[in-house]
């Protein structure tokens, strides 16, 4: 209830709202503009005549007949298959998500419901883990991928990522896993349970909301990472994010930007699609360590 | 819980993260203190008659080979690799230090080192970003919140993308709204007069456009947790505050601001690591020969033919310790925690 000594002056209202308004486009503007310019030629997305062509594609016109074409999806999908890497980034995500989330799960769940002093320091490590930028750590994967021959592969990939995502889904987990009662698993106990059983049957009924949040976020991490896809898998199987950065290097000469500008809104969509589902969990997984802190 | 039952249940990810995370630390270290083997030489002397002897020297493709073979770390080298001119660069920079003057003229000798031009970058960027994103943040979280309702979930929808999305995709959205001939590009060289003002060709604008991606992309961060606090802002002390007569601007100074204090310290020490390794955005807004960071060198000298394995280990036993500079005061906090339960 906002009381009349709440309210604000006109002044303010049209300046806070004002402000709210220049932040909108500022977040949103860009992405329409790239999904717009997207359905246009080079000619009109990097308009060098003048910027309106970018809204009308006068050039499109002239090329193609209608203000829109498909044509630099059709080059980024079909002319360089960014279709594989669509499918090798989706792989990676569904393997990641999966594995980090139930060995993350059972970790967590055990720091959570042990009270021993080195609980702490475990949860140190991870804290430090999770501070060092993942690129510091790839130089130590190369020799013995190279020497074990497993380099360039997805699931070489797909461990190192569960690892680098280990640190913070245990902390998510771990402080998910404070909040659900002791109470709850120690009178499973009593009637019997061993502590897994008690897990399986007590815990893991009720640990969804606190998974999927997690799950959100080892997802994120997978999708966007660059520094390590980039560096350990081959041309043939890279995922999304590093064809992409590989799209600028040979696009960028034979004037083809529009591919890699296909390619990044392609990318993009997947993360819409998500954010729009699943804000509320975002949202308060985003929340749940400043809270807590 | 007993000590076995924990260590069963802990096994999978400890496992994970000791295989992956702190053995290739260890072999990160390792790896910086051997330098690759040289190429072994060999001297053949051919003598034709008539013309005479000389001398070729070649490498032996199959002594080097075996030396490779043997030893694959390399040979040992101890610290050289930290002080040579890719790194710390301490002749150079003892020279510099000698053979100048000023300070200006000495910083622009240090900041031709690598390793320094990337340390100054990555300050910079850390530095500046950290507190405008908080401040940025605030101001989003203080004018949302006094929207309609409806409004609210909608806009927070939008404040989200900069952040959920990939670093390098928008990065380069940005970059390709920025080119000289995109749309805010060109309305820049209409602003500035000038046909042939790029972003792109001055040290100054670069370091500009990379500070205002990096606020972009972690605002949103700064604002969903300082927006979740101001949920919970106790109504009571807003009016009391308000009976007393304090203006709108000493209610969020002395009201609102030290409620949020602590979500503060932690989104400053959070994005305070997390600016520290800012990578991607050197990439997308192909911005390497104006601003490089710590992580780029790394990556530039692990990709390509050539990988540079001991550079880059000894690159990223430095940036650990940044990072761990960065994080000592966290790890303090937690510590005190612990101790305070």
């Amino acid at each position: 209830m906002a009381s009349k000594a709440q309210r604000m002056p006109t002044g303010l209202r049209i300046l806070t709202n004002g402000f709210v308004l220049v932040w909108f486009i500022l977040a949103a503007f860009p992405f329409f503009w790239t999904l717009w310019g997207s359905f246009k030629v080079e000619l009109d997305f990097f308009s060098i005549a003048d910027w309106t062509n970018a809204l009308t594609g006068e050039r499109t016109k002239a090329t193609y007949g209608s203000a829109f074409t498909g044509a630099a999806y059709e080059g980024a999908w079909v002319q360089e298959e960014f279709w594989r890497n669509v499918i090798n980034t989706f792989i990676v995500c569904f393997f990641v998500v999966c594995t980090s989330l139930t060995i993350g799960t059972l970790g967590g769940y055990a720091l959570s419901r042990s009270g021993y002093r080195y609980t702490f320091w475990l949860l140190i490590t991870a804290l430090i883990f999770r501070a060092m930028p993942p690129i510091t750590l790839v130089a130590g994967y190369l020799l013995p991928f190279f020497e074990w021959n497993v380099w360039g592969i997805l699931p070489t990939t797909i461990i190192v990522l569960v690892a680098i995502n280990q640190p913070f889904t245990l902390w998510m987990l771990h402080s998910f896993f404070q909040n659900i009662p002791k109470e709850l698993d120690e009178s499973a106990k009593v009637d019997g349970c061993t502590q897994f059983q008690a897990f399986r049957h007590v815990i893991v009924p009720v640990m969804w909301p606190g998974v999927i949040t997690t799950g959100l976020f080892s997802f994120l991490l997978a999708y966007n990472d660059f520094a390590v896809t980039a560096m350990l898998l081959s041309e043939s199987n890279r995922t999304m994010v590093p064809a992409i950065a590989a799209f600028l290097g040979t696009t960028y000469t034979e004037g083809n930007v529009m591919f890699a500008v296909a390619a990044v809104v392609s990318a993009t969509a997947p993360l819409f699609i998500l954010v729009m589902f699943f804000q509320r969990q975002i949202v308060s997984g985003l929340t749940a360590g400043a809270v807590k802190g | 819980m007993k000590h076995r039952t924990f260590f069963w249940f802990f096994l999978p990810t400890g496992l994970a993260m000791l295989l992956f995370i702190a053995f290739p630390i260890v072999s990160v270290v390792v790896q910086s203190v051997f330098a690759p083997h040289e190429a072994v030489l060999k001297t053949v002397e051919n003598c034709t008659p008539l013309v005479g002897c000389t001398t070729e020297t070649t490498i032996d493709q199959d002594a080097t080979r075996e030396i490779r073979d043997a030893q694959p770390l390399g040979r040992f080298v101890g610290l050289d690799i930290y002080l040579d001119r890719a790194h710390l660069a301490v002749a150079e920079v003892s020279d510099a230090w000698a053979t100048t003057n000023s300070w200006g003229e000495f910083s622009d000798k240090l900041f031709n080192l690598p390793l320094y031009r990337a340390l100054a970058f990555t300050l910079t960027f850390t530095f500046i970003v950290t507190p405008m994103l908080i401040i940025f943040g605030l101001m989003i979280a203080l004018a949302v919140n006094s929207l309609h309702r409806h409004l609210k979930g909608f806009m927070i929808f939008f404040s989200l993308l900069p952040m959920i999305v990939t670093p390098l995709i928008g990065s380069l959205i940005l970059f390709w709204m920025v080119d000289s001939r995109g749309v805010i590009g060109s309305a820049l060289v209409a602003l500035a007069g000038d046909p042939n003002f790029s972003l792109k060709a001055s040290t100054g604008l670069t370091w500009v456009m990379l500070i205002v991606y990096g606020v972009w992309h972690s605002a949103p961060f700064a604002f969903v947790v300082f927006y979740a606090g101001l949920q919970t802002l106790p109504k009571d002390q807003i009016e009391a505050a308000q009976i007393d007569g304090a203006s709108r601007w000493q209610q969020i100074k002395y009201v609102v601001v030290p409620h949020l204090m602590p979500l503060v310290t932690f989104v400053a020490l959070i994005q305070l690591m997390d600016n520290f390794r800012v990578f991607e955005p050197v990439v997308g807004f192909n911005a390497s020969a104006h601003a490089t960071s710590l992580s780029w060198i790394i990556f530039n000298d692990l990709g390509g033919e050539t990988r540079q394995l001991s550079a880059a280990s000894a690159t990223s036993v430095l940036t650990i310790l940044g990072v761990a500079i960065l994080l000592s005061p966290v790890l303090v906090r937690t510590w005190r925690d612990f101790k305070g339960k």
